[in-house]
């Protein structure tokens, strides 16, 4: 007899049940049933945003050095669980071939972003020539707490193209995990916790996004929002939620098991854009010419 | 001192007018052409120092406003985007120079239509408009050396709608980026100041620059809504208060539009007990005064390290009683007028609201002039975090002031607004700059100065001041794909 896994949810370092007790059934291509999976509530949203913005503090004060070293980790640790994500994606309908497939590519898809984490920095800022006596330069700077909705169409590679650009560049998550192909964000929340990722940097609900998107679309503590392949009508309404406290909205329509689909400008949506002025002393007579 | 009071008075010192070419009346600069508003309104702009009319403005309806941006589709596809980047520059570096030579024409009608110092429209506002310009005209044939991981693309049509504290100077923050990244333009001033926009755009008439690539169409709230709902528009630039800013957010919220908004803000300016104090005064006035405080990154929330705060408010009183307040054509001028009746009535009961809150006004004694919009260089003290005088944009020159104890304090008090558009630091020690200015959320951090501006400079604001930047490379960003 199997032994059905239990999937929970990933809030603040823990995998709590939703506080709501609901769960939905999870089913093959035949209709069999394969998991139950939490059904998570508003009031998960509200808690899993409070952890990320608990969290965000010190994930984007840790160094980008140090991002990029947990950021391997969980390469590291994906790699290591391969076949429990291929059994996982098969069970949700993509055949071996493409299971292998979709395996790999996350996992370099991880290692290319946390190659990013202390190189973005250099390409996105610069030093700006102001005509007066001053040094002046930008930078860039995490935008804050980012609320996810994972692509519908993908259990695996959509989650880790989304998240890795957050992550990488500082910010903090909450992630609606695909309603209809969850089991993935739930094994890789398993892989987060053993990467030395800090509790509440990425946290990971399951059930319905048309349920759970509103009252993060209109969390006035959360920063941007991150749509993909999603239909025109929550586009709108997300879009419009999230007026009131002028979170950035992206909104991108990948194929995320494309090679090409990942870049810095996944990482640039994020990230805020801070100049800095300083004076420069004049001090007459002393010159550079010698 | 020859005599007995010992009041020391400027001679006053006025700029002339006498060289200024206004016309009475203004219409809308359309395709290349001045074109009468379709239903034949007008409204009067005002000078805020006299009250008297300088001239009559075309007044845009929904008809008007889809004229212009039928010319700048055509001259989008037809011209502008075809062009050769090279020839695109060497327009955008023509009107930069046309620009210089009327430098001082400009900064005249600056004044007389907004209310400023032309101390202020001669040194900085039309300068830093001519040297936007002279800035992105050279980035126009160097666009893929920007963004060389990307392949480059302009957007379209732009619709920009600018504010009235900067009217020039938003001009050129809007258009300038916009015709260097090879998109046309539909700008709206604002209808309390649209006179150095027109006369920009009879600036553009004479530069040759091609027909429809800039058309400035002139009005009030519904001209710009006009502009914002116009379907055919690839890009909203808009620059004023965050609620205009969430209007425009809900109203292309579905579409494919990009937006940039430059909003609101309520900076903090933060004094610690090492910083040397006569020159953090003259900081602080210049963060609240300037402009009488018509400026989105104002320092209008002052934090003073409690040790110093008793010495830093005593200078500031001293400091703020030698302002000079009166008619901005005079050079001598340091507050000129308030920009409008409606906004001076909005400062007044700010000003109201502070008082009943229970926090202690000071305000200059010097008398005001008999007919003009003008409000004394304000300042409270003992103010909470919580009132509402320290939460909500005044943009006045009323400036609140609160103290702190430690850095973390700060900190915290700071970056407790929902803006972040501006901060200001003062100290002595080069750490403690770097761990304050790093800190604080918000998009331009002055340390050791305030209110600095520069073509190559990224400015733009965190959290609900908005999003995307003006100047710099970063600038180019809003107007391409």
């Amino acid at each position: 007899m199997n032994i059905l896994k239990t999937y929970k949810i990933y809030i603040g370092g823990q995998f709590p049940r939703t506080e709501s007790g609901r769960t939905y059934v999870v089913k093959n291509s035949s209709g069999d049933p394969i998991a139950n999976v939490c059904q998570s509530s508003k009031k998960d949203i509200r808690n899993a945003v409070q952890a990320a913005r608990k969290a965000f503090g010190t994930w984007s004060e840790r160094s980008a050095f140090n991002r990029g070293q947990i950021l391997y980790r969980m390469a590291e640790m994906l790699d290591g669980r391969k076949a429990q994500f291929i059994e996982e994606l098969m069970q949700q309908g993509s055949s071996a071939d493409a299971a292998a497939q979709e395996i790999e590519r996350s996992i370099d898809r991880i290692v290319y972003y946390a190659g990013w984490c202390d190189k973005y920095q250099q390409l996105l800022s610069a030093v700006n020539p102001v005509n007066s006596s001053h040094f002046n330069f930008s930078v860039s700077e995490s935008t804050g707490v980012v609320g996810i909705v994972a692509d519908e169409a993908s259990s695996l590679i959509g989650i880790i193209s989304q998240l890795m650009p957050v992550i990488a560049g500082g910010n903090t998550a909450v992630l609606i995990a695909s309603e209809s192909l969850p089991l993935c964000s739930i094994s890789f929340a398993e892989v987060l916790e053993t990467s030395d990722l800090p509790a509440g940097v990425v946290n990971i609900l399951t059930g319905s996004a048309d349920e759970m998107l509103p009252t993060l679309a209109e969390h006035m503590d959360v920063n941007a929002l991150f749509l993909s392949n999603a239909s025109k009508e929550m586009v709108k309404s997300t879009q419009l939620a999230a007026v009131d406290n002028l979170k950035r909205v992206l909104v991108l329509n990948e194929d995320w098991t494309d090679e090409s689909a990942q870049g810095i400008r996944f990482i640039s949506c994020f990230q805020e854009i801070k100049t800095t002025w300083h004076p420069i002393e004049q001090i007459g007579g002393a010159t550079s010419t010698y | 001192m020859t005599e007995s009071n010992n009041k020391w008075e400027y001679a006053p010192s006025l700029e002339s007018t006498s060289h200024i070419q206004l016309k009475e009346r203004y219409d809308l600069f359309i395709d290349g052409k001045w074109v009468k508003p379709s239903d034949n309104r007008y409204f009067s702009s005002i000078n805020p120092a006299t009250e008297e009319k300088i001239a009559e403005i075309a007044w845009a309806s929904d008809a008007d406003v889809d004229l212009a941006v039928k010319a700048a589709r055509k001259a989008y596809t037809e011209v502008w985007s075809v062009m050769k980047p090279s020839e695109r520059a060497k327009y955008i570096f023509r009107i930069a120079r046309l620009m210089q030579e009327k430098a001082r024409e400009l900064a005249v009608i600056e004044t007389l239509d907004g209310g400023k110092p032309i101390r202020e429209s001669r040194d900085i506002d039309i300068p830093l408009a001519c040297n936007h310009f002279f800035y992105y005209a050279g980035w126009a044939d160097k666009l893929q050396d920007a963004f060389p991981q990307r392949n480059i693309q302009s957007l379209g049509v732009a619709g920009q709608i600018i504010p009235w504290n900067f009217p020039l100077l938003m001009a050129a923050w809007k258009i300038a980026p916009a015709l260097a990244a090879g998109n046309t333009v539909v700008l709206k001033p604002a209808e309390s100041t649209s006179l150095t926009a027109l006369k920009l755009a009879e600036i553009i008439e004479a530069s040759g620059l091609p027909a429809g690539v800039v058309n400035i169409v002139t009005g009030h709230g519904d001209t710009g809504a006009a502009i914002v709902n116009h379907p055919d528009i690839d890009k909203i630039a808009f620059t004023g208060s965050t609620s205009v800013g969430k209007l425009i957010q809900k109203a292309v919220a579905g579409t494919a539009k990009k937006v940039s908004l430059e909003l609101g803000g309520k900076s903090a300016n933060i004094v610690l007990e090492d910083a040397p104090i006569d020159q953090a005064v003259e900081g602080i006035v210049n963060g609240i005064f300037f402009n009488q405080g018509h400026v989105c990154c104002a320092g209008s929330r002052l934090y003073v390290q409690e040790s110093i705060a008793d010495e830093v408010v005593r200078k500031l009183k001293q400091r703020m009683e030698s302002l000079y307040l009166g008619n901005p054509l005079d050079k001598n001028t340091d507050i000129g007028a308030i920009n409008s009746k409606e906004q001076l009535q909005t400062i007044e009961k700010y000003v109201e609201i502070g008082k009943k809150e229970g926090a202690d006004m000071y305000q200059v004694t010097c008398e005001l002039p008999a007919k003009g919009f003008y409000c004394r260089p304000t300042i409270f003290t003992n103010v909470a975090q919580s009132s509402v005088i320290a939460q909500e944009e005044i943009f006045g020159p009323v400036l609140t002031v609160q103290t702190f104890r430690t850095i973390d304090e700060v900190i915290q008090k700071a970056n407790n607004s929902p803006y972040g558009l501006a901060a200001g630091v003062w100290t002595d020690k080069g750490s403690r700059i770097f761990n304050l200015t790093s800190k604080l959320r918000a998009g331009v951090v002055w340390a050791n100065t305030y209110n600095k501006f520069d073509p190559a400079s990224p400015f733009g604001g965190y959290k609900e001041s908005g999003f995307g930047r003006e100047g710099g490379l970063h600038g180019l960003e809003a107007y391409l794909k």
